[in-house]
């Protein structure tokens, strides 16, 4: 137990160290000189000469990413070259933003999705099937600016029923959310489909209709737990995945959200703040896997939880 | 009056040009109490044969295409489904051949004979009740057995639990498909027994559907025994072991190993059950047969009874076999 949780720690560290390295190097592989993004493009030689003393931008780069490390060893994350917040910070207060649109748009699109994904299997092949996943084919398709950009036309300035952008209220993220919404139903629904269609073939759905169970039990309660199993996992990526920032969305909408802040600091070319961000993704994408281990024994009991 | 009546079952898979005919014309009956054993090699349409009766079958592909089944008088086939879901587990129980697939994984099985108890005698579904269940069907400590999960279990405990999920709603019918296939052969005889000793104590009739004529001595009232989809011959399960009348079920009984053999090489039925669709002429056994004549592959024989309780399906019955030993009986004689 106790060196099974070592390893998969090991193996998160490491994860984590490499996404920073990747990070950090690529970044400086961009071309532009940080220092004139941060003076500005009158700045004179001299100023420019102070900036890279300051950020130590001469240094050789295993210097700087070595500095970069026993930074983030010590929980800090630096400060933006732009506004000079803390990365942490500009992370956290953005972060309820993000976590709200994700959380609204998990609720809507699971709960359609299972319905039609457990409905589509018990009929399927039926008009029923084919039409929901003719239609589940074309929100796959969709790009997701696109679709952001419509709605927010046609329901938020056309119809004026939902607002344009900016977020005050819950209500504001009804529109975003659902965009992102829409753009997983239809992934999701013939997900559970696939699955929901090799459990109900399975001994004990027959089993369970043969005890005389009702339909809705032998779908629901039978079958349903079952097919969600290797569903969770998915769903737990995409969350952590959401979480890390919606970047598309978020920007159309104008939401202060992680995304917005992720957009942004590529637009400034702002390293702090890029190498944040990436880090708390992927820190999010490493904890949800955790996460699904656990639920997953919680749901399936043949699974010994691997933390 | 019987308990169960299947009168002339037609079942095909597919429809049209596509249907294959798996079951064809299958007539059986079982009075109460009493226990009816199906024989036959995989793909003869037994197991689709004891499906059908609680309508358990697919449908598509499977398609009821004539024929009725009697429970208790009542057309199974042509019943709304709210009754279908009562005599379901009420009227008829199963047990099916790999209990560890047909448990559910994420359920307790405690919960799981609770729900066929909710279904059926919704006053009884207590753990008390549970409790007796599983004793009754030789579970040791039954109160911390039903807080286990199906995969905490061994098989032969498996199929325990099946079969007392089956007796919970008291059923009059107890449809076994294969109930030993997957066990291996000291759990198959404690399972065997298991279902002798409820059928004493509780008095319903059971259907077995089986592969292995080694069990039918145990257990079986009658027998019919089926083959690409016919039945070809039914009798009391002593006679037809004693003195088996058609080609097949001699093959078949001369099959069976036997511990006084000195054979070197175990018997077996030459060539192999014909796929579903590719049914040879006239008589479906002839290219197996070693009595076939010619006229065998021209005309499809009946089901003829040929003494009272007993009727088979082929007018050559009565003459010798070609080779002697195929005649050998299964129940062995006084020893002189």
């Amino acid at each position: 137990m106790i060196t099974r949780l070592l390893k998969r720690f090991i193996a998160s560290a490491v994860t984590l160290l490499g996404t920073a390295f990747l990070t950090f190097f690529l970044l400086n592989a961009v071309p532009g000189d940080v220092a004139r993004v941060i003076a500005g493009a009158k700045a004179t030689p001299e100023v420019i000469k102070d900036i890279h003393a300051k950020y130590h931008l001469d240094d050789p780069l295993w210097q700087r990413f070595g500095f970069y490390l026993g930074q983030l060893a010590h929980g800090n994350l630096g400060h933006s070259y732009v506004t000079d917040q803390s990365v942490a910070e500009a992370i956290l207060t953005r972060l309820p933003t993000t976590a709200a649109l994700s959380s609204l748009a998990v609720v809507m699109w699971v709960a359609l999705a299972v319905p039609f994904g457990v409905l589509t299997a018990r009929f399927r092949d039926s008009w029923f099937d084919r039409s929901v996943l003719i239609a589940a084919t074309l929100t796959l398709s969709l790009p997701a600016f696109w679709l952001a950009r419509m709605l927010q036309y046609w329901l938020g300035y056309q119809l004026g029923w939902f607002p344009i952008g900016f977020f005050r209220s819950f209500f504001d993220l009804l529109l975003p959310a659902a965009a992102l919404a829409i753009l997983f139903v239809g992934y999701y629904a013939r997900l559970i489909h696939t699955n929901m269609v090799e459990v109900l073939d399975s001994p004990y759905v027959r089993a369970a209709r043969a005890r005389g169970a009702s339909e809705t039990a032998v779908l629901f309660q039978h079958a349903l737990r079952n097919a969600m199993i290797p569903v969770v996992t998915i769903l737990g990526m995409d969350v952590a995945g959401l979480l890390g920032g919606v970047l598309f969305i978020e920007n159309v909408f104008a939401l202060p959200g992680i995304g917005t802040l992720a957009v942004q600091s590529v637009f400034n070319l702002d390293p702090p703040v890029i190498m944040g961000t990436v880090l708390f993704s992927a820190a999010l994408v490493v904890g949800a896997n955790w996460v699904v281990d656990l639920l997953y024994g919680l749901i399936d009991p043949r699974i010994k939880t691997g933390i | 009056m019987p308990l169960l009546e299947i009168n002339n079952l037609q079942i095909d898979f597919g429809r049209g040009l596509n249907a294959l005919r798996a079951v064809d014309g299958v007539s059986l009956a079982l009075e109460p109490g009493k226990t009816l054993c199906v024989v036959g090699e995989s793909g003869s349409g037994k197991s689709v044969t004891a499906l059908s009766i609680a309508r358990l079958l697919a449908t598509p592909p499977a398609v009821y295409a004539g024929g009725e089944i009697l429970l208790e008088n009542r057309d199974v086939l042509r019943m709304p489904a709210a009754e279908l879901r009562q005599i379901r587990g009420g009227l008829v129980s199963y047990v099916f051949q790999e209990a560890g697939a047909s448990l559910n994984p994420v359920f307790r099985i405690g919960n799981q004979i609770r729900e066929a108890l909710q279904l059926h005698r919704p006053e009884a579904a207590t753990n008390a009740e549970i409790i007796r269940l599983l004793k009754l069907v030789g579970i040791p400590a039954p109160e911390s057995r039903m807080r286990c999960y199906p995969h905490e279990l061994s098989g032969g405990m498996q199929q325990r639990v099946m079969i007392a999920m089956a007796l919970a709603p008291q059923p009059k019918l107890l449809v076994a498909d294969e109930p030993t296939t997957a066990l291996d052969v000291t759990i198959q005889a404690q399972i065997i027994e298991l279902l002798v000793r409820l059928r004493q104590q509780l008095g319903m009739a059971i259907l077995l559907i089986t592969h292995n004529l080694g069990i039918v001595g145990d257990i079986a009232d009658e027998v019919a025994v089926m083959y690409a989809g016919q039945i070809v011959e039914t009798a009391p399960a002593r006679a037809l072991l004693l003195r088996p009348l058609h080609p097949y079920t001699r093959a078949l009984i001369n099959s069976v190993p036997r511990l006084d053999s000195t054979a070197g090489r175990l018997a077996t039925i030459a060539g192999a059950v014909p796929r579903l669709g590719a049914f040879p002429s006239g008589c479906r056994f002839h290219p197996r047969c070693p009595i076939a004549r010619p006229e065998c592959s021209q005309s499809p024989p009946a089901l003829v009874e040929v003494e009272p309780g007993r009727r088979v399906r082929c007018p050559f019955w009565n003459q010798p076999a070609a080779n002697p030993s195929t005649l050998d009986p299964l129940i062995p004689g006084p020893t002189t």
